[in-house]
């Protein structure tokens, strides 16, 4: 039977980085998680039309690209906020204070872990461990990793991103 | 490339490079990256090119030196002076000192016991090689063992060299690797698979990080020598998508091997050929579990299947397939280099070798170690690892993350080896070793690592998705003050349902925080439930009126 390529959800150029990503792979139904870790290094997180246009493509039935999107902690379905504050809650950084850091933070701006504050500024998000081990514990502010911080230096540096921005 | 010309090249590596007046080396890994040390780099790389001294000193970053607490650290050569905490406004000083009296603010005690009584094997080049540059790797015997492999072994005398060598594998069980490779090499088919397992998923583990960063031609030269012994010509290397760079720098590597004829096709000029292609994990800690591995690297929800039969004889796609971890493969060519009874002639009876540890938690020197097997936790605690900071007590020791368990006091001077490990109730695991204090309170240390399996559980089989979930249920209530005796008996018999129904490894191991606890600190959990008080003052305990 003869199969015809979708096209992309959008004439976004950078459709062309996902499909290149499946070319390399020959529109394999293997290449589902090279692929959609390519999406979300793309545009930063998989939206439904995303994974329909994936299903799609690798020909692989929609209800396995969604299992798979959502089995996986690294995948998210929804857009991160402007800036992003990643706790590490390793075993180290746990038993060093991390869950006082998410704490303050969660009060400080009413944001549960995992999710963004309602005026999408802020993502708090924790990690189940960075390997920083020797620095516990560390917080990831905006891709920047950060050593011993105290859930003082945490709101500091969150404080100056919400503050320079508005 | 043939033998011959891989040692031309290292001998030319070493004559080509005019040997400069000074080298500085610093640590361009993950936890000196994150106190800036690419900064520090940048700034010494800039005074050295202000004073015009480009030619006498060479400046770079290397990988991991270890003592990952005081980091940036840096080592100027040829004297050896190890610095620490270094910033960027140090360059200065650090210039004017060459040749002279070191700067005495920055000093790192190389002598001291964290450096001293380590042994190296994985990590020999750590800290010495640039991880970006396949040269620094080869001058310092890179890929002589693959090349003396292809040129004078047969693939039995492999197996046989790594079977008398008597290394396990370093991923946590310890199965003779070996044995391993010899079941793969005996299975038929003509199509084989070597994966090399870098999802380091253990919270509070990041050996397998340091040597991907640096080191990472090592780890593809094990996996090229044992694809030769196997009978493979196809490797995976399945890595953590949140190592960034370690992807980066294995990329690199596999680049560079590929272009000087040393992965790929007809490797050394011989038949044999070996591609790797990396493949990224996306988060699931499951997928350290070798049959999950193989259905994510399929593309599918990574999930267990029961054993047998085993990878080695059905594995990717229905093929015959070895997986050996990180620092098993790292291991590989220094024991075809030197001798399968040198490596043998390393640590205990049944326990060959060295194993990499991450010491982390409540202890002075925090990083990354290598030392023999059967050292004891003492040692490596209270002279490696300089005792616990702050005139705090020692309370218990967790090795093997959540699938390991808490070892007290009174075994500190029991030798670190897989079997001492399991006869109390933990296991050697990939090597995180997490040092507590009087300040951590037991329960809530079992309650972590449940609530990590809990969500970690792939959903599969019922006493591990299930199971987990109700032992969580009632470690949270013990931590707060709402339990009675029944749920502790209830416990109990749910750690040994799951202990022993589950599928795989992550339910099978899931209750050993608990049961470890249980047996050394019972009672925490008594003072918990009968007093309603968390002795270590970590847990808040609801206290109702009347009570």
């Amino acid at each position: 039977m003869h199969f015809t390529k979708p096209s992309p959800p959008s004439d976004d150029k950078r459709w062309r980085i996902v499909e290149a990503t499946m070319r390399r792979h020959g529109y394999d139904s293997h290449a589902l998680i090279e692929t959609l870790h390519s999406v979300q290094q793309t545009f930063g997180y998989l939206d439904t039309e995303a994974l329909r246009y994936v299903a799609k493509s690798l020909r692989v039935p929609l209800s396995k690209v969604y299992g798979a999107a959502t089995f996986y902690h690294f995948f998210t379905l929804k857009p991160q906020g402007e800036h992003t504050c990643v706790v590490c809650m390793g075993t180290a950084c746990y038993i060093k204070g991390a869950p006082n850091i998410v704490a303050a933070v969660s009060e400080k701006y009413q944001v549960k872990p995992g999710e963004t504050t309602a005026d999408g500024k802020l993502s708090l998000l924790t990690a189940r461990c960075l390997g920083s081990c020797g620095l516990a514990p560390a917080v990831v502010f905006d891709g920047e990793v950060a050593g011993k911080v105290t859930p003082e230096e945490a709101l500091e540096r969150i404080g100056r991103w919400m503050n320079h921005d508005s | 490339m043939t033998p011959e010309e891989l040692r031309k090249l290292a001998s030319s590596q070493e004559e080509a490079r005019p040997e400069p007046k000074h080298r500085i080396k610093i640590c361009v890994a993950a936890g000196c990256l994150s106190a800036r040390s690419d900064q520090v780099l940048q700034a010494l790389q800039d005074e050295i090119a202000r004073r015009g001294l480009t030619d006498e000193c060479e400046v770079k970053g290397v990988g991991c030196l270890g003592l990952c607490t005081a980091g940036p650290l840096m080592v100027v050569e040829p004297e050896g002076v190890m610095y620490e905490g270094v910033t960027p406004e140090d360059a200065s000083d650090i210039v004017n000192s060459l040749g002279g009296k070191p700067v005495e603010r920055l000093l790192c005690p190389a002598d001291s016991p964290f450096f001293q009584k380590q042994y190296k094997i994985v990590l020999e080049n750590s800290g010495l090689i640039d991880p970006e540059k396949i040269e620094d790797y080869i001058a310092r015997d890179g890929y002589t063992a693959l090349a003396r492999v292809l040129e004078e072994m047969t693939p039995q005398e492999v197996i046989d060299e790594i079977t008398r060598s008597g290394l396990r594998g370093r991923g946590g069980a310890g199965y003779p690797t070996g044995l391993k490779w010899s079941t793969v090499a005996k299975a038929g088919g003509s199509r084989k698979f070597v994966i090399c397992n870098a999802d380091e998923g253990d919270p509070g583990a990041f050996m397998d990080r340091s040597v991907l960063e640096s080191d990472p031609h090592r780890v593809l030269e094990g996996m090229a020598i044992a694809a030769y012994a196997v009978g493979a010509s196809q490797g995976y290397l399945y890595v953590r998508a949140e190592y960034p760079l370690a992807v980066k720098r294995l990329r690199t590597a596999i680049r560079q091997a590929e272009r000087l004829g040393l992965l790929g096709n007809n490797i050394c000029g011989t038949t044999f050929s070996f591609h790797v292609d990396i493949r990224l994990g996306a988060g699931a800690f499951v997928c350290g579990e070798e049959t999950a591995l193989i259905a994510s690297i399929e593309g599918k929800r990574g999930q267990p299947r029961p054993r047998p039969p085993y990878p080695a004889e059905y594995g990717l796609w229905g093929y015959p397939t070895l997986i050996n971890n990180v620092e098993t493969f790292a291991n590989v060519a220094p024991i075809i280099r030197n001798g399968g009874d040198w490596f043998a002639s390393i640590g205990t009876e049944k326990s060959k070798g060295t194993k990499v540890f991450a010491l982390a938690g409540s202890v002075k020197n925090t990083g990354l170690i290598e030392v023999p097997m059967g050292i004891t936790l003492r040692e490596i605690i209270f002279e490696i690892g300089g005792g616990i900071p702050e005139g705090r007590r020692f309370k218990a020791v967790q090795t093997g993350g959540p699938s390991g368990g808490c070892i007290p006091e009174q075994y500190l001077d029991m030798p670190v080896d897989y079997e001492s490990l399991a006869k109390v109730g933990s296991i050697m695991g990939s090597g995180g070793m997490i040092v507590m204090d009087e300040t951590s309170c037991m329960v809530d240390v079992a309650k972590f690592f449940m609530e990590f399996c809990m969500t970690e559980s792939c959903g599969k089989c019922v006493p591990c998705r299930v199971g987990t979930a109700q032992m969580y249920d009632i470690l949270q209530k013990i931590t707060t003050g709402e339990a009675s005796m029944d749920d502790l008996a209830l416990l109990e018999d749910l750690c040994d349902m799951v202990k022993h129904t589950s599928l795989c490894g992550l339910g099978q191991t899931a209750p050993n925080p608990v049961l470890s606890t249980l047996q050394y600190f019972r009672e925490e959990y008594i003072a918990h439930i009968v007093d309603k008080q968390c002795p270590a003052g970590v847990c808040q305990i609801h206290r109702r009126e009347g009570h």
